[in-house]
C-alpha cells in the first residue's frame, strides 16, 4: 500500500556519479575498523556501570565487553584510563539540517518530507557530536496542526544526507497542538501572514478528527478494492492521507508538538477514538498534570529539562516535568529542538537528578535509551550492548558532571570527533582562512543582514 | 488543496484578554524570608572564595552580616545551629547579567515585559522601578543559589539605568542593594549585519545605502556626545548656583541629571559589544567621554585580551553557551573563552545573559567554562566574587568573609554542578524558604493518580 518512496535528491544524484562514488566507498572500510577501547568506565544505561572495562568496537558493531581483552590485530587501541564510555545521546527532536522547518500554508502537511531537504554539510553536526550526541530525530515544525514526516538520522558528518538516515527506524509524523497552530504571535506582527484556520485549540480538534475521517475512508477504499481482488479502477493515490494511514495502521509514529496539558489531552481522546497511538508528545510542558493519561494512553513524551515562561503556555512549566512523567510510568526523554543546546544535553539530564530525584541512570535514559524506543531504533542504540552499533562516546569525566566534556565520538564503530585531532588541525585551519581572506579582500563585500527568523514555530 | 482558509480578524478581539490571563498566573509565588537573626552552620566544609577553603568549620552569620568564620569558630549563645554534616557552604552567586523582574513572558505576553523603554535615548529609565519583586523567576533562581543580581534594561543607544537587587523581599526598596548601579549603553554599529536586530537603536532593516547607514550612525553618536557633555555642563551649573545663589537659577532636567553619576565617573557604564571591532571602539569612546566602561557580552573579547587588560576594561561574558559566530570557529570558542580571559589577565564574570527564567543556569555555564580550561577555582570566582568587585561592591559581597552580607547557599554537593541540591539559603541574613512556583505545582501534581 505504500508507495515505493521518489529518491530522495542525493540518491538520485549518486546514481548519476555511481562509478566514482562507489569506488571511494570502497575505499572506506564499511565497518569503520577496529577499535579497542581500554581500561574506561562504561555506562552502559541498561545493564549498569562497569569499572576497568575494555570495549571492541568491530564490524560497525559492539562486538566485545570485558576486561583485559586481547587487541586483534590491526585494531587502533584507545586508552580511557580515568574516562568515561556512554552510549551516543539522542535528540528526539531537533530541526538540525533542515533547510526547510515548516510547510506552514496548509493545516495538514502529512505530505512532505524533511529527507527531501537534509543539508548533510550543516556545520552543527560536528558542533552536536562534539557534544557526544549520535542520533537525531529531525522534525518538521509547529506551524500546522498536522505537519510534515521526520527524519531519524545519524550525525556521519561529511557523509551523503542518504547515508546518515538512520535505516530501518520507524517512520514518523509531526502533528502540533495550541498556540503556535494558531499562529497568533505571528498574524498579530503587521505584515505577518493572514490567519489560517485553526485558530483557536476547537479547531484543532476539528483538524484532526476531519484528516482522521478522510484517512479511515481512504483505508476503506483500499481495502475494499484489494478484498475485490484488486480487479477494475483503484482507487486515486492520496500522499496526504497515506501518512495517516500509516499512522492507523501501527506503521507510522505520531510525534505531537503541544504545551498545555488541556490540549495533549484532547489528541490522545482524538487518537483512542481512531484507534491509534502517539508515540510521543513533544515538549509536553504540562505533561505533569496529565501523567496518568499520558501512561494509560501509552504515549511516551520528549521535554526540555528546564525551559519554562518563554511563552504563555510556558508558563506552567517545571523542571520536575520529567521526573513526575517518568514516576508516572511515562517513556520520558529530554531533548534540546536547538542546535545550541544539543551540545548539552547530559547536563541537561542531570537536572534531573536534581529536581524530581532520578537515579542517575534513569537521568541517563533520558537521552539515550529511552529515545531509541521513542523512534523505534532500540534493537540498534541507545545503550551499550554486545550487538548493538557501535554509537558511544568516550567523555573527560562522568558525562553527569558539568566539568567534562567529550574526548571521542564513534558512529556504526567509526572516528566522527576527536578533540586531539580538532586541537591539533586548528593552526593550519586557522592559517588556511588567512589565507583565503587575503585572497579575496580586494571583491570582499558586506553580507547583508540575515532575515528576521522568528523562532516560536520551532519550539 | 488548501481545506479552508478563513479570514476572521477575531484575532485582535482576543488580544485583550491576554494580559488577563497572564495576570491571574502572575505572583506571590516567592516565599518571603525569615527574619534576621543568629545562625551557626557547624560542620561543614566551607568554600569562601576569597581565601583557602576550610574542610570542616562552622560560619555564624548574625544581623545579616557574616560575624565568623573559621575551623573552629565558636556558636553564639542562643544561635539557631545548622548542621552542616555533609554540606558545603558558598557565598551566593551573582548573575550581573540579566533582566531578571523586568520581562515575565518575553513571547505573546507584551503586558509582562518592560525590559525598554521607546526612544533611543532613557538615562532616566530605572530598572529599579520596572522590577516586579514578585516575577516567578525570582523564586525559581534564587533556590539554585543565585543570591543577587543585576538587572537591566535594553533596547536604544542609552537604554537605560541597571539595578543591583539581591534575591529576597517582597518590594523592590527591600531587595535593593545598589538602586542605580549601571548605565546601560550600546553604541550604534559600525558596519551592515552580524548583530542582533536594532542594536544600538540602529535601523539595520531600513533599506539604504551603506552611506546612508553611516550617516544615520554618526548622526547617533553625536547625540550621545553632546548629551553626556550637557550633563556635565548641567551638574557644573548647579554646583556653581549651589555655592552662588546670585547665579541665575539652572532649569531641572531629569535626563541630564540621570547620567551626572556616570559622567562624574562615580558609576560604571556598560557598554554592549560582542565583535572585536565593537569593543575597541566602546573603550575608546568611553577614554573619549571620561566615562567607566564594563564590557557586556564580550562574546569575542577574547581577541582583544591585552588590550583590555592594558585599558583595565572588565568583561562580562553573556556569550559562553552561545554557539560559535563564524561556521569555521573552533567548536568550543565561545565555551573557552572565559578561560582565553583568565590567561590575559582580563577581569571578567561570568553571566547567565539571560532575560530571566533560565538564569538559574548560570553556574553550569561557569562549569562547561571550567570544562574547557578555567579553573574550578577560577569558574566560582567568575560567578561570585568577581562580579561583586567589577560592579564596586566586592567589599560587601561575593565572598564569606567576616563583616560581609551574608549571602550564603549550602548544598550537598559542588555548587557549580548540575546535580546539586540546595539544602539552606541565606539573602542578607535571612533564611529563605526554599519553595517557589515550580515546587508549588511539583507538591500539587507529583502524586496526582
Amino acid at each position: 500500500m505504500r508507495p515505493t518512496p521518489m529518491l530522495p535528491r542525493t540518491l538520485a544524484a549518486l546514481a548519476a556519479l555511481a562509478p566514482t562514488v562507489l569506488a571511494a566507498q570502497a575505499a572506506r572500510p564499511a565497518s569503520g575498523g577496529t577499535t579497542l577501547i581500554r581500561n574506561a568506565t562504561v555506562l552502559t544505561v541498561t545493564k549498569g556501570t562497569l569499572q576497568n572495562t575494555d570495549l571492541l568496537l568491530q564490524g560497525g558493531k559492539i562486538a566485545r565487553i570485558g576486561q583485559n581483552l586481547q587487541a586483534p590485530a590491526g585494531a587502533t587501541v584507545v586508552d580511557a584510563t580515568g574516562k568515561f564510555v556512554m552510549p551516543g545521546i539522542i535528540d528526539p527532536h531537533s530541526h538540525m539540517m533542515s533547510d526547510a522547518i515548516n510547510e506552514g500554508s496548509l493545516s495538514v502537511t502529512s505530505m512532505v518530507r524533511i529527507t527531501d531537504v537534509l543539508n548533510p554539510t550543516a556545520i552543527n553536526v560536528y558542533r552536536a557530536l562534539a557534544g557526544g550526541v549520535t542520533t537525531i530525530n529531525i522534525l518538521h515544525g509547529s506551524a500546522n496542526t498536522i505537519g510534515g514526516q521526520n527524519a531519524t538520522v545519524k550525525l556521519k558528518y561529511g557523509r551523503e544526507a542518504a547515508e546518515m538516515v538512520f535505516p530501518g527506524a520507524t517512520p514518523g509524523i509531526k502533528f502540533a497542538l495550541g498556540e503556535n497552530v494558531t499562529r497568533k504571535s505571528r498574524t498579530a506582527i503587521p505584515g505577518g501572514p493572514p490567519a489560517r484556520y485553526p485558530t483557536s485549540r476547537m479547531g484543532q480538534e476539528e483538524v484532526l478528527r476531519d484528516a482522521f475521517v478522510r484517512a479511515r475512508e481512504y483505508k476503506a477504499s483500499w481495502d475494499e478494492y484489494r478484498r475485490a481482488g484488486a480487479r477494475g479502477v483503484a482507487p486515486r493515490r492520496d500522499l496526504e492521507l497515506e501518512p495517516l494511514v500509516e499512522v492507523l495502521e501501527g506503521k507510522r509514529y505520531v510525534h505531537a508538538h503541544g504545551y498545555r496539558g488541556d490540549e495533549m489531552l484532547m489528541l490522545l481522546q482524538v487518537a483512542d477514538e481512531f484507534g491509534f497511538k502517539v508515540r510521543t508528545l513533544q515538549h509536553g510542558l504540562e505533561g505533569y498534570k496529565i501523567a496518568s493519561e499520558i501512561a494509560k494512553h501509552g504515549a511516551g513524551l520528549s521535554t526540555f529539562a528546564d525551559s519554562w515562561s518563554y511563552k504563555i503556555e510556558a508558563y506552567d512549566a517545571i523542571p520536575y516535568n520529567a521526573a513526575i512523567l517518568v514516576r508516572h510510568g511515562v517513556l520520558t526523554t529530554i531533548n534540546s529542538d536547538s542546535d545550541e543546546r544539543i551540545r548539552r544535553l547530559n547536563i541537561d539530564a542531570a537536572k534531573l537528578v536534581k529536581y524530581g530525584d532520578l537515579t542517575e541512570d534513569e537521568a541517563l535514559k533520558t537521552i539515550t535509551y529511552n529515545g531509541a524506543l521513542q523512534l523505534g531504533v532500540q534493537d540498534r542504540v541507545g545503550s551499550i550492548e554486545v550487538g548493538k552499533d557501535a554509537d558511544v562516546a568516550i567523555w573527560s569525566a562522568h558525562p553527569l558532571s558539568v566539568y567534562a566534556n567529550v574526548d571521542k565520538t564513534f558512529i556504526d564503530g567509526e572516528l566522527f570527533f576527536d578533540r586531539q585531532k580538532d586541537l591539533a588541525e586548528r593552526e593550519a585551519k586557522a592559517r588556511e582562512r588567512q589565507q583565503l581572506e587575503r585572497a579575496e579582500q580586494p571583491a570582499r563585500q558586506q553580507r547583508p543582514a540575515q532575515p528576521f527568523v522568528p523562532n516560536e514555530e520551532r519550539r | 488543496m488548501p481545506r479552508r482558509t478563513t479570514v476572521p480578524a477575531a484575532l485582535a478581539a482576543l488580544l485583550p484578554f491576554l494580559p488577563a490571563v497572564v495576570g491571574a498566573q502572575l505572583g506571590s509565588y516567592n516565599p518571603p524570608p525569615g527574619a534576621q537573626g543568629t545562625f551557626a552552620i557547624r560542620g561543614a566544609r566551607i568554600v569562601p572564595v576569597s581565601g583557602p577553603d576550610i574542610a570542616s568549620g562552622t560560619v555564624v552569620v548574625s544581623g545579616g552580616r557574616i560575624a565568623a568564620v573559621g575551623a573552629d569558630a565558636a556558636v553564639p549563645a542562643g544561635a539557631t545551629v545548622i548542621d552542616g554534616a555533609g554540606l558545603t557552604v558558598y557565598p551566593g552567586m551573582f548573575d550581573a547579567g540579566t533582566s531578571i523582574g523586568l520581562s515575565e513572558i518575553p513571547q505573546g505576553a507584551p503586558s509582562t515585559v518592560d525590559v525598554s523603554e521607546t526612544g533611543n535615548f532613557n538615562p532616566n529609565a530605572q530598572a529599579f522601578f520596572g522590577v516586579n519583586p514578585q516575577s516567578a523567576h525570582v523564586g525559581v533562581t534564587r533556590v539554585v543559589g543565585i543570591t543577587h543580581v543585576l538587572s537591566r534594561p535594553s533596547g536604544g543607544v542609552i537604554s537605560g539605568q541597571a539595578t543591583l537587587l539581591n534575591l529576597a523581599g517582597s518590594t523592590v526598596p527591600e531587595m535593593s542593594v545598589v538602586p542605580r548601579a549601571a548605565l546601560v549603553v550600546e553604541l550604534p554599529r559600525s558596519g551592515f549585519g552580524g548583530g542582533r536586530f536594532g542594536g544600538g537603536g540602529f535601523a539595520f532593516a531600513a533599506a539604504g545605502s551603506q552611506q546612508d547607514v553611516q550617516r544615520a550612525r554618526t548622526r547617533q553618536l553625536d547625540s550621545l556626545r553632546a548629551m553626556l557633555r550637557d550633563a556635565d555642563a548641567y551638574q557644573k551649573a548647579h554646583d556653581a548656583y549651589a555655592k552662588d545663589k546670585a547665579l541665575p537659577r539652572p532649569r531641572q532636567d531629569v535626563v541630564l541629571s540621570a547620567l551626572v553619576p556616570y559622567v562624574r565617573r562615580q558609576a560604571p557604564v556598560l557598554f554592549i559589544a560582542d565583535r572585536a571591532p565593537d569593543i575597541r571602539e566602546a573603550v575608546a569612546f568611553a577614554e573619549e567621554m571620561q566615562l567607566r566602561p564594563i564590557i557586556v557580552g564580550g562574546r569575542d573579547a577574547w581577541q582583544v585580551g591585552a588590550f583590555l587588560k592594558q585599558k583595565d576594561v572588565p568583561v562580562l561574558l553573556s556569550a559562553v553557551m552561545d554557539l560559535p559566530s563564524r561556521e569555521d570557529d573552533p567548536y568550543d570558542v565561545n565555551f573557552a573563552s572565559p578561560s582565553k580571559l583568565a590567561a590575559a589577565g582580563v577581569r571578567f564574570a561570568i553571566t547567565s545573559g539571560d532575560q530571566g527564567a533560565e538564569a538559574r543556569n548560570l553556574p553550569y555555564t561557569a562549569g562547561m567554562a571550567s570544562a574547557f580550561g578555567l579553573s574550578k577555582a577560577d569558574a566560582l570566582k567568575a560567578v561570585t566574587l568577581w562580579p561583586a568587585q567589577i560592579l564596586g561592591v566586592g567589599d560587601r559581597l561575593g565572598s564569606i568573609e567576616v563583616g560581609k552580607v551574608a549571602n550564603l547557599v549550602v548544598t550537598d554537593g559542588d555548587l557549580l554542578e548540575a546535580r546539586t541540591r540546595t539544602r539552606h539559603l541565606f539573602i542578607a541574613g535571612r533564611p529563605v524558604p526554599l519553595d517557589s512556583k515550580h515546587t508549588d505545582l511539583n507538591d500539587r501534581f507529583k502524586d496526582r493518580p
